[in-house]
């Protein structure tokens, strides 16, 4: 059905006369803000976990972008020469743009989640890890293994593709998860009010048949309906988001540590956009009303 | 001037003033207010009316009798486009009801006042804006609004009773009340069904004088009873064709009135 500017602006101009025709249903207004809000709180959450997701996605390509690990096991007193051999074919690959060895600090760091702290790792068999970095153009992974392979045979190259592309296909599905989860939000909250204008339509049908009789027109009576409607799903909306960013606040901040479960939050511009759901739930709850009430009277003389 | 005379004053200013003169659907201004041609309804299989053949000049006075279940309230929702027919034309203000569209209907309505038996009222509104709500609906000024109403009620002696909702109004303050809603857009025609079957007999001789009252002041007037004292009742006031609907078919009652 096609709705024509002309015809919104009718629909939501204000006319006291029009929204007192219809008597005050206190169990449908109730219901109709509490749906509202209830789906903007959900709204909002779904819309930080997609942002989150998106952010998660987009850091996760930047650091392993263009990284590789280089990882020697071998006895530790033949650890150091062969570090300095992998650093030199290193150094001697095109497209490697920098390779440098782990401290002994930085290789703790990295076992001290398991280990714990003061571990001491020079006097274990612990590989030596050596960070690659790429240049642009990027290396001939292949190549480079097979002479590793003939030169150093305990050397790995870990070139993260085995780990990105999962995390990354992870976290796009579900930043899309989160989009999805909006929109069916939103939908959920247009059928809500749909039952809720049609249980309103039902309950003033004698309103209605007074209205047709004395010549009221479809745009009139429907505006009592769509008005109302209207503002209560925005008013709920409104309530909605503002409990939804109070507990997004209340969330712990992005940190190092467990990203995914602490980066929840909105950041920066971001925190302006749940601003749009109570519009949006407006505009649904608009269109939901006013097909309820366009068919049901269109249904009568 | 006093009231009566403004109302009707109001009323041919209203009348003849071109209010309607924008209204697309209805600036064709026939002859006759409402036409039927050879008009036939049914419903559920069975036909109920059929053959009806009418035709209401402005300033008419008609009476449409007959026994209960004979279709005197199918006719009447025939004449202001509440039933499309199932055979033949209605025709309100020379458009055939099936050429106009909703807003049309609409439109129609607003030139055609209805009073029913049960008198279906928005309760929760005060007695005067359900008076009012044709004005609302069509968008009327405000301020002249007003005056119509205050003269109106005056006139249909509820002035008193402004405030009141409709379920605490009596059986002949209802019907007033109904008749003066019917009344608010000075239409051209009041088709009135059953007005006094909820009133006793004092009432329903003012809501006639009421009625006649308006059909002196040009309007055409249709009332369905199964009241004959009414029908004779008028006779002394107004000339009037009487109707009968008879085995489905109208018939000219006797003698007019």
């Amino acid at each position: 059905m096609k709705i024509k500017l002309a015809a919104i602006t009718d629909m939501l101009s204000v006319d006291a006369g029009a929204d007192r025709v219809v008597p005050p249903t206190g169990f449908t207004a109730r219901l109709t803000v509490f749906t509202a809000g209830a789906m903007a709180f959900l709204a909002v959450f779904a819309l930080a976990l997609s942002l989150a997701s998106g952010r998660l996605a987009s850091n996760w390509r930047d650091a392993l972008a263009g990284s590789a690990t280089l990882r020697i096991s071998a006895p530790v007193a033949q650890l150091p020469a062969q570090t300095e051999r992998a650093l030199k074919i290193l150094s001697e690959t095109p497209g490697v743009a920098e390779a440098r060895a782990l401290d002994p600090d930085e290789q703790r760091a990295l076992l001290e989640p398991w280990f714990g702290p003061d571990l001491p790792v020079e006097s274990l068999p612990v590989p030596q890890l050596i960070e690659v970095r790429e240049t642009g153009a990027g290396y001939d992974g292949a190549g480079l293994r097979l002479r590793l392979q003939a030169e150093l045979p305990g050397a790995v190259l870990d070139d993260h593709t085995r780990w990105r592309k999962p995390l990354i296909s992870a976290a796009g599905r579900l930043k899309l998860l989160g989009w999805l989860s909006i929109v069916l939000i939103f939908g959920t909250m247009g059928a809500m009010i749909t039952l809720a204008a049609n249980a309103a339509l039902a309950a003033n049908a004698q309103v209605i048949q007074v209205l047709r009789l004395v010549g009221a027109t479809d745009t009139y009576i429907a505006r009592a309906f769509v008005r109302r409607f209207t503002l209560r799903a925005a008013m709920g909306a409104g309530v909605g988001v503002l409990a939804g960013l109070l507990a997004v606040l209340l969330l712990p901040g992005a940190s190092s540590e467990a990203s995914i479960l602490t980066g929840l939050r909105f950041q920066g511009s971001h925190w302006f956009l749940p601003l749009l759901v109570p519009l949006l739930a407006a505009v649904v709850a608009f269109a939901a009303t006013r097909y309820a009430a366009m068919r049901v009277l269109g249904g009568l003389r | 001037m006093p009231p009566r005379a403004r109302i009707a004053c109001r009323a041919g200013l209203m009348h003849y003033g071109g209010r309607f003169d924008n209204d697309p659907y209805l600036t064709g201004r026939g002859a006759h207010v409402i036409e039927l041609d050879e008009v036939a309804y049914s419903y559920g299989g069975g036909e109920l009316l059929t053959d009806l053949s009418l035709r209401l000049a402005p300033g008419s006075f008609h009476f449409l009798t007959g026994p209960s279940g004979a279709g005197k309230t199918t006719f009447l929702k025939l004449c202001y486009g509440a039933l499309v027919p199932t055979g033949g034309h209605v025709r309100l203000f020379s458009q055939d009801v099936r050429e106009l569209d909703r807003d049309g209907i609409a439109f129609a309505r607003r030139r055609i006042g209805v009073v029913h038996q049960d008198c279906q009222f928005l309760d929760h509104l005060p007695v005067a804006e359900n008076i009012s709500l044709p004005l609302a609906v069509s968008g009327q000024d405000k301020l002249a609004a007003q005056a119509n109403l205050k003269e109106l009620m005056n006139w249909v002696g509820l002035s008193h009773r402004a405030h009141a909702l409709p379920p605490e109004l009596s059986g002949g303050e209802r019907q007033r009340a109904a008749l003066a809603r019917a009344l608010i857009l000075s239409p051209d025609v009041i088709l009135a069904d059953e007005p006094t079957g909820n009133v006793d007999w004092e009432m329903s001789q003012r809501l006639l004088q009421l009625l006649v009252e308006l059909n002196k002041m040009g309007k055409t007037i249709m009332i369905a009873t199964h009241d004959l004292s009414l029908i004779r009742a008028a006779k002394h006031h107004v000339q009037a064709r009487v109707l009968r609907i008879s085995g489905r078919k109208l018939q000219l009652a006797g003698a007019d009135l």
